[in-house]
């Protein structure tokens, strides 16, 4: 295998984590938190290519990471407020038990 | 590929399953700083310092506290009594490793990744800040607007909901 299989190797099992945590967790938090992870694989693989690819001097994978990065805090930012504003509206964080549309 | 690279990703994997398994919230957070933590050591043994110190900045400093902080005001910090996961767990763990298996597979069989290690790139933050100013300069202003707006749009999701009666007299 070369270094760059294991990378890949590595973030797919990320990847696979992710979203077996997003699916399966009731708590509205830890669906954002496999979200995240998810994300994360991807910027690993970026990162990756980036390193062992054919053009390191275009920087691309670095800067594709950068404001993959923005966007990832940006989504949390919000991701996470709408879980306080859904707890002050159902008082529960369980996915299970939001599933009325009506406010 | 060195020995402390594959360590920082056993590590970082533990702590992934760590953070989607475990009960207590609070412990998940923790595990989740460090899944961050090791990728931020894996970019910075790959070469890229920037997005690792980068990734240190925005998800252990900022992602994580703002974690915290929605366990502390959802007042889910204690361990919950009843099942933490939900009915159709079977399901959603056997599509992630059906996805894991083709990911996988694809990966070892594939031919067109390059076979032959090229040479560490050579990149400084000199090097990151012009090509962030001159090539990407637009792309840049766009992350710096959402980035804003995103801003603004939480703290108004997160608001206190009004009283009623005022927003239906309008």
């Amino acid at each position: 295998m070369t270094p760059l299989q294991i990378c890949l190797l590595i973030s797919a099992l990320l990847f696979a984590i992710g979203f077996a945590g997003a699916v399966t967790r009731r708590h509205a938090i830890l669906a954002l938190v496999g979200i995240e992870l998810m994300l994360n694989a991807a910027n690993l693989n970026f990162i990756a290519f980036w390193r062992y690819g054919a053009h390191p001097e275009a920087l691309t994978g670095v800067l594709f990471v950068i404001f993959s990065i923005a966007i990832a805090a940006a989504e949390a930012a919000v991701g996470l407020a709408l879980v306080i504003a859904i707890y002050r509206h159902y008082k529960t964080s369980n996915l299970d038990e939001v599933k009325e549309l009506k406010g | 590929m060195s020995l402390p690279f594959l360590i920082t990703a056993i590590v970082t994997l533990f702590a992934a399953a760590a953070a989607m398994s475990l009960r207590n919230l609070v412990h998940c957070a923790l595990s989740f700083v460090i899944v961050f933590a090791g990728l931020a050591a894996m970019y910075l043994q790959l070469g890229a310092q920037f997005v690792g110190f980068a990734q240190i900045l925005v998800y252990v400093g900022a992602v994580a506290i703002l974690i915290v902080f929605a366990i502390l005001l959802t007042r889910s910090g204690e361990t919950p009594n009843q099942a933490v996961i939900a009915p159709g767990w079977f399901y959603g763990i056997a599509v992630s490793a059906v996805v894991f298996t083709m990911l996988g597979w694809s990966v070892l069989n594939s031919k067109t990744l390059p076979k032959e290690i090229s040479a560490a790139p050579e990149t400084s933050v000199k090097n990151i800040g012009d090509v962030l100013m001159n090539k990407y300069v637009l792309p840049l202003e766009v992350i710096g607007l959402l980035l804003t707006a995103a801003m603004i749009g939480a703290v108004i999701i997160a608001l206190k909901e009004s009283s009623k009666t005022e927003k239906s007299g309008k």
